[in-house]
């Protein structure tokens, strides 16, 4: 490890990049993912980290074969685009990992700037590459991982040398690095704000069994409160279908405070903001009925959607809930932020076909809740294998 | 509607427990129903969160809150926001603010004595420029000075010492107890630390009344002992009081006795909430809530600081004046949130 006058200090490999586009899922790119997969679980440090671990998991050998072939005919005749910069979220710990996996997967060389923050996922996830690093010498050009002060003249260095940018970030950041120079035929690939909502339907929830609404509450919980409910996928609103009597809306919200009492790890500036935001929420009208502000989750009942879903936000458990007759009502309110739907009770691929036939502006996914977080190769409605890479055409 | 004048003749640190609490539930009560009467954005919080909520400060900067027509203002106060921060307003009409001015009088007088003495001002005149957006520092500043005579400014508009004004000042007033009041930075920073820096000690007797907030000397690792040690020093002054205030409920100040303790007065009240369960909690740290019997142009009755605190006790202060005493401990520290945005701070 280096560290230059600018604050530049090279995490791991050397910047020296061998920048020869590569094909999708080549032999040893898979081979040195599944090394670094092997690596990581055998190292007992790592379980205590279940995001490092879910990254371990996703690059493990067998995984990356089934993605290899599922892939295959499209891939058959597509190279990398050479160089890949990437400029991570600062505070999710190992987006950076996999932005990175990405960017080796779809035949790019990678210049990664990890989170400046400390995490100890960053370390581990460094230092398990820098070791398979070594049995894997013709990897040494195609990694670089790259820690400096939030700076823009070292970040347009880069820019300038890049095919390819993906850029995480809010809608500024995004905007600012967008702006600095880069290659003609660069491509972006950027993640600015989103946001997400849940479908939950009410009968489905209503006809959970204790263990069942248990079960359903953990999984809402780890898509949202797990990282604090701002993450672009973690959803905000809830809206429930076939909602009869809010006795059952209400089991749900029960079951999931309990949940949060046990796991989240509340700070009080988080609940002060929480209370701010209801008061907000009072005097302009959104928030009607009477309430006890409870610090560990709010959910304010709106009694008609705003117009705009997108000014609806929240934090560490602050939920805005409403009843539709039909997600049909709705697909069209949902604007091109709009990110992810996780849904209980009804059909992803019935609500996909809503988006679809309504051409809708917003949804790039709809999963399960208990999924929002599963990162993959299609995200936020790219193919990223597929965008960091270039199809070579013969007829 | 509201009769101040029998307030305002009450003895502010006379009232034991239960007649104080008897006395604030009525106040409360109808200061609460005047404000819902005359403030939407009120009325709005109260009918979500129950009567008499605690306000956040913060919500003073996101909206104009007022419970007069906007002819009737007379004044409106800005906290000192850093640049680019959005500023509090509070929106004051006649009656609020010579209330303001008279509920402090009657607070600092009880810990100075009622006669008015010669007040040197630890700031500099240039701060009160512009009267019409008044800043908290320089209403605390023009607050003071009407408790004061012959008010001398010891800063000049550099915030470098006016040794010429200071010494005139010391030679009006040879061998009288005087006033000083300013902000604890400033006194710091611009006062002690100048004159030791010249290697000079004054001659001043009296009281210093001081506040305004720790964090710039608490980031320097000063404490309270230090400060007054500092200020003995460097003029002399024995006696040292700091007051905790906000401009959010000026006039009805916190001051600090010969026990270092804060008191609340008989105009004003403080509880420390839980910030996990928004419990009031009669031990043990909390946030700050404040309440303040002064304003009627703009709903700040009651308000929830995001200052950290603890209630160390209630009418049995060693000093002798009755209500709840507490400290103050500062911010409470900002939150680390994880998520996607906000990720590539720029310097």
């Amino acid at each position: 490890m280096s560290e230059s006058k600018n604050g530049l200090r090279h995490l791991v490999g050397s910047g020296r990049m061998d920048t020869r586009p590569w094909p999708p899922f080549s032999d040893e790119a898979v081979a040195f993912l599944a090394d670094v997969s092997a690596k990581l679980m055998a190292d007992p440090s790592v379980r205590s980290n279940p995001d490092v671990v879910s990254f371990a998991y996703w690059c493990r050998k067998g995984h990356l074969a089934r993605l290899k072939e599922a892939m295959a005919a499209e891939n058959a005749h597509r190279l990398g685009r050479g160089l890949a910069f990437h400029v991570a979220p600062s505070n999710v710990p190992v987006n950076f990992a996999f932005s990175f996996a990405f960017g080796l997967l779809a035949g790019n060389a990678n210049i990664v700037r990890v989170p400046s923050k400390p995490y100890p996922q960053v370390t581990l996830i460094c230092s398990a590459v820098s070791a398979v690093l070594e049995d894997h010498p013709r990897m040494e050009g195609r990694v670089t991982f790259v820690s400096y002060p939030a700076d823009n003249a070292v970040t347009s260095d880069f820019s300038r040398m890049a095919d390819a940018r993906i850029l995480w970030g809010g809608d500024e950041t995004v905007a600012s690095l967008r702006a600095l120079p880069c290659k003609p035929r660069c491509v972006d690939v950027v993640f600015p704000n989103r946001y997400s909502i849940s479908v939950l339907d009410a009968q489905a929830v209503g006809a959970c069994d204790a263990a069942a609404l248990q079960k359903l509450a953990e999984r809402f919980y780890n898509d949202t409160y797990l990282m604090d409910q701002n993450a672009c996928s973690s959803a905000r609103l809830v809206l429930w279908l076939q909602e009869a009597d809010r006795a059952v809306t209400g089991r749900f919200w029960q079951a999931l405070r309990e949940c949060a009492s046990r796991a989240y790890g509340l700070q009080g500036a988080v609940a002060v903001d929480k209370y701010v935001q209801l008061c907000e929420d009072a005097i302009e009208g959104r928030a009607c009925e009477k309430m006890t502000f409870d610090p560990l989750l709010s959910v304010v009942r709106l009694s008609c959607l705003p117009e705009d879903l997108g000014s609806l936000h929240g934090k560490g458990g602050y939920f805005y809930e409403c009843a539709i007759d039909s997600f049909e009502d709705v697909v069209d309110m949902l604007d091109e932020r709009c990110q992810t739907v996780t849904c209980f009770g009804v059909d992803a691929e019935k609500l996909r076909g809503t988006v679809l036939s309504h051409g809708a502006r917003g949804v790039d996914r709809v999963v399960g809740v208990g999924s929002a977080m599963d990162i993959d190769i299609v995200w936020d409605g790219y193919d990223l294998v597929g965008t960091l890479s270039r199809t070579v055409d013969a007829r | 509607m509201f009769d101040y004048t029998e307030l305002l003749e009450q003895d502010p640190f006379g009232l034991p427990h239960d007649e104080k609490a008897a006395l604030h539930a009525g106040w409360l009560a109808s200061l609460t129903a005047h404000h819902r009467e005359a403030c939407l954005s009120y009325d709005r919080l109260c009918a979500v969160l129950g009567d008499t909520p605690a306000l956040p400060v913060r919500l003073f900067k996101e909206y104009d809150l007022k419970s007069i027509p906007d002819d009737e203002v007379a004044k409106t106060m800005t906290s000192s926001g850093t640049t680019g921060q959005r500023v509090s307003k509070i929106y004051l009409d006649r009656e609020t603010s010579a209330r303001q001015t008279r509920v402090l009088a009657k607070t600092v007088s009880a810990f100075t004595g009622k006669g008015r003495m010669p007040m040197l001002v630890i700031d500099s005149k240039a701060v009160l420029k512009n009267r019409n957006m008044f800043s908290a520092r320089g209403a605390g500043i023009l607050g003071f000075s009407l408790l004061g005579r012959d008010v001398t400014y010891a800063l000049d508009e550099n915030m470098d010492l006016d040794l010429e004004a200071i010494y005139a000042f010391m030679e009006r007033h040879q061998g009288d107890q005087a006033m000083l009041f300013g902000f604890t930075f400033m006194i710091w920073q611009h006062f002690c630390r100048a004159l030791k820096d010249k290697g000079m000690a004054l001659d001043l007797h009296g009281t210093m009344i001081h506040g305004g907030g720790w964090k710039k000397l608490a980031d320097q690792n000063i404490s309270n002992e230090e400060f007054k040690q500092a200020v003995r020093e460097t003029c002399g002054i024995e006696r040292v009081c700091n007051y905790y205030g906000m401009v959010e409920q000026t006039g009805s100040i916190f001051m600090e006795c010969e026990c270092g303790h804060l008191h609340a007065s008989v105009f004003n009240d403080v509880a420390m909430v839980d910030p996990f369960t928004f419990d009031e909690v009669s031990r043990g740290r909390g946030l700050i809530k404040c309440t303040s019997l002064v304003p009627t142009s703009y709903p700040g009755h009651v308000l929830l600081t995001e200052d950290e605190g603890e209630v160390l006790g209630e009418d049995d202060c060693p000093c002798g004046r009755k209500g709840k005493y507490f400290a103050v401990y500062g911010r409470l520290q900002g939150a680390e949130i994880r998520g996607c945005s906000d990720t590539y701070e720029r310097k």
